[in-house]
């Protein structure tokens, strides 16, 4: 019989890496709901967030400042990508923004090797601290980047549903041509999604370094893990990915009390294939169409 | 004010528009009939910019738009309610209006008056003003449409037959709507299949078939002459 | 049917290549000519993959699943049997990839697009998984090394492989495969294959159960990967799980890209360029060759999707 307190750490771990899991995948969900792109780039943002943390951290000493340094960096080369590379393919086959995406990741993977080297870096927990939880010391830390994650996805959630900006990114995600017709910028739009997207990527990496080692191959991980989740949950479909991203963590995370952590994995692999089977436009989706 | 040259429009291979040409004066009312298929709906997406002509020139106000971004074109005054309406059915009432409202250069206050006008136009809208646009009947979602398009404050709305679907007694209702614009100076290029209505609110007519113009007229000549409605719509 | 000349100068063309790669383990240095059988082998395999990407219209990044199973297929055979013998290889490696197929195959006909390469990816990194913690079987993440087999065609020869016979009997396996695949892509098999690319639902409409056809593309496509995985583990004598994670299937599109869709030389010329290219930058910039490789296959898929064959696709398969 399974600890009950096992358990719990295990829910309570479950959600915090969901959250982190959540925020890489709300980016790459609302990037693919507005412009049909899977941004197979996504983790290498999220690693090169990563290493911006590591490296504004050690010049400001400041873990938000590198934290806010990170995500208006990566969002600005997301902005810088989507323009050069992604302008020129809309409405061509949806699958060449995979492939272009894939060889961009290609490309900042590598500098990523070449620029920071293969030795991991690490980023400092901006506080330590911990609080005993059962029979552990459970960091206050892990706490806290479930709580800014969803914070994050909360003030993305309220700039969709409020302001004008929303309003453009909720129009032109329904119908791009018809938002168009009514005077918004749709080239811009999607740019600006695509930053987004980028910089919340950004931020996961930065918030998540602390917890593991920065190194060109993390995103890897990520990006498999993200895709799953946004198949799962829905493409396209915000809240459908947050659930989906804690539902997955939670059953790796459930898995791992058997398995070696590596082997989870399948574990989220197979609720991927189920899902496809069964509910292939998601499982948090209401009805399928 | 708008004027069309010459435009030949293809999708794909297809041949679509084969040198069509149309005038629009400022403040007119112009009609555009045809049966199905002969390239009216195509006509205003290629003017909107949805589409680009292979030939031809079209110009707004003496200025080149030929293959201008339909965006820019919003914003320079020209508003297009297409057929199937497209109400974006995940946002509010409100905030489809909104998609028009919430533009550069147009004060808080001009922006309330603007909303009061249409609310005022079409109290159906203000009574849902909350609720999801995907809610709304086919008659309401037609006003919402014409309603987002008077947000852009345009000085030509493309209409694309705008009583296709509804109701015999809504008609009236949208002649109603397009005098009410047309006294307040907007221009209506009208595509309809319905002729007592274009011809009731336009002052002049062209007549469409095979993708050509085979047919321009004042409305009044053509009220009275049944022969040339009979050829080109077989009513 | 294409005019007589025109067709003959593409078998003469065709005979000149052959019998170029055929005499280049006489006339070229040892690291050129291993370079050169690996660029059969790779190409191989992504000429498997342009059946499903080129000719079908179906993007897949399982093709490390089908290249992998079938090199620890023949891993499994050259161990379990002393000595080992060729022939039991093929037949496991291709056992091993064929199964996979099976279950690639199963959701090529549900999945559209991009779920269907996220699931070829997914799959592809379940058999990573797999391989690399079921260390008592596969050997994780040291993988497999093992004896080569003998090359034993009865009757004709029963002797160890030597470099030259290897790489003969690699080209042999590759031209071989290429002819079949044509022969397959020319058939009115393979023009419906090619319609299913250009418009599915349309394909669908005429009458053809595009289901069929496609779990066929899927087994055809699996099985040649899989007989490439088979030459790879019998060329370099060792099974590594780094062989069946998904990256490795991103080379093989990149290959299939660069070198021209839907042309099956192209995925070998395509092959080619990719490790001349890594080659070349190797000399200045050792480890870092994906970066200018990876800025030229992405300028390639935004300005010359069609591959550096792409002119010639037509040409080619008629």
């Amino acid at each position: 019989m399974i600890p009950f307190e096992l358990i719990l750490i295990q829910i309570i771990n479950g959600i915090v890496s969901g959250m982190i899991l959540a925020l890489v995948a709300s980016g790459l969900t609302l990037i693919f709901g507005i412009m049909d792109v899977v941004n197979f780039a996504h983790g290498d943002l999220f690693m090169l967030g990563a290493y911006m943390g590591v490296i504004t951290l050690a010049a400001t000493g400041n873990f938000w400042v590198a934290l806010a340094a990170s995500c208006l960096a990566v969002a600005a080369l997301g902005a810088v990508i989507q323009m050069t590379a992604l302008r020129p393919l809309l409405g061509r086959d949806p699958l060449t923004t995979i492939l272009a995406t894939f060889g961009i990741s290609l490309v900042i993977q590598n500098a990523a090797l070449w620029y920071f080297g293969p030795v991991a870096r690490k980023i400092n927990e901006p506080f330590t601290g911990q609080f005993p939880l059962f029979h552990l010391q459970y960091p206050w830390y892990r706490i806290a980047i479930a709580v800014l994650s969803a914070a994050i996805i909360g003030a993305l959630y309220l700039f969709l549903k409020y302001g004008t900006y929303g309003i453009w990114i909720r129009a032109t995600t329904q119908d791009r041509v018809m938002a168009s017709a009514m005077g918004i910028p749709v080239p811009w739009v999607h740019t600006a999604v695509f930053a987004i997207g980028a910089a919340m990527a950004a931020a996961s990496g930065v918030l998540f370094g602390p917890l593991v080692g920065v190194s060109h191959a993390m995103g890897l991980d990520v990006i498999l893990r993200a895709f799953i989740v946004v198949v799962v949950g829905g493409m396209g479909n915000l809240g459908g990915s947050i659930l989906a991203a804690i539902f997955v963590s939670m059953l790796e995370a459930f898995a791992a009390i058997w398995v070696s952590p590596a082997q989870a994995v399948i574990f989220s692999f197979m609720a991927l294939i189920l899902t496809l089977l069964f509910r292939p436009t998601g499982l948090f989706v209401p009805t399928p169409k | 004010m708008l004027s069309v040259k010459n435009v030949h429009t293809y999708y794909g291979k297809s041949h679509i528009l084969h040198g069509v040409s149309i005038e629009v004066a400022r403040g007119e009312v112009v009609g555009l009939l045809g049966r199905n298929g002969v390239g009216k709906s195509t006509t205003l997406k290629t003017i909107m910019g949805l589409v680009r002509p292979a030939e031809g020139e079209i110009r707004f106000e003496d200025t080149s738009i030929t293959g201008a971004p339909p965006h820019q074109l919003a914003r320079i005054g020209i508003a297009w309610v297409p057929e199937d309406r497209r109400i974006f059915k995940l946002l509010t009432v409100l905030e489809n209006l909104r998609t028009g409202l919430d533009r550069r250069g147009v004060t808080e206050q001009r922006r309330e008056e603007l909303l009061e006008k249409v609310y005022r136009s079409f109290p159906v809208l203000r009574e849902r003003r909350n609720q999801a646009g995907g809610t709304l009947s086919g008659g309401e979602q037609q006003m919402l449409a014409i309603a987002r398009a008077m947000m852009l404050e345009p000085k030509i709305i493309l209409l694309d037959e705008p009583t296709e679907g509804l109701m015999p007694r809504m008609v009236g209702q949208i002649r109603e709507i397009i005098d009410v614009l047309h006294r307040e100076g907007v221009a209506i290029l009208l595509v309809e299949q319905n002729v007592p209505l274009t011809l009731g609110a336009s002052s002049r007519v062209y007549i469409m078939e095979k993708g050509m113009v085979r047919h321009h007229a004042p409305a009044s000549e053509l009220r009275d002459n049944d022969a040339v409605i009979h050829q080109y719509l077989g009513v | 049917m294409s005019p007589r000349h025109s067709s003959t100068g593409y078998w003469i063309g065709f005979a000149l290549i052959v019998a170029a790669l055929a005499v280049a383990p006489l006339v070229l240095p040892e690291f050129w000519r291993r370079f050169v059988t690996e660029i059969l082998i790779w190409g191989l395999l992504a000429m498997s993959s342009d059946i499903l990407i080129g000719y079908t219209g179906m993007v897949s990044f399982g093709h490390s699943a089908f290249f992998g199973l079938g090199m620890y297929g023949a891993a499994a055979a050259l161990l379990s049997v002393s000595p080992p013998n060729l022939w039991l290889a093929i037949l496991l490696g291709l056992v091993g990839a064929g199964l996979v197929a099976v279950f690639v195959a199963f959701f090529s006909t549900r999945l559209r697009d991009i779920y269907f390469a996220i699931t070829t990816l997914v799959f592809s990194q379940i058999f990573y998984v797999i391989i690399f913690t079921w260390t008592d079987v596969t050997g994780g993440e040291n993988g497999l090394t093992f004896r080569a087999p003998t090359l034993w065609i009865p009757g004709v020869i029963d002797a160890p492989f030597t470099r030259e016979t290897l790489h003969w009997f690699v080209l042999a396996v590759v031209t071989a495969s290429y002819l079949l695949l044509r022969r397959i892509t020319q058939s009115p098999f393979g023009m419906v294959l090619q319609s299913i690319r250009e418009n599915e639902p349309r394909t669908r409409a005429i009458g053809y159960h595009v289901e069929h056809y496609k779990i066929v593309a899927v087994m055809l496509s699996g099985l040649f990967a899989g007989l490439a995985g088979v030459l790879y583990a019998v060329q370099n004598r060792f099974a590594a799980p780094d062989f069946v994670f998904f990256l490795i299937s991103g080379e093989v599109v990149i290959f299939n890209v660069m070198g021209g869709m839907g042309t099956l030389v192209g995925p070998v010329v395509g092959a080619g360029f990719f490790f001349l290219l890594r080659e070349g930058f190797s000399r200045f910039w050792t480890e870092y060759y994906l970066i200018p490789v990876g800025v030229i296959f992405t300028l390639m898929v935004i300005f010359l999707p069609q591959g550096i064959l792409g002119f010639a696709r037509r040409r080619l398969n008629s």
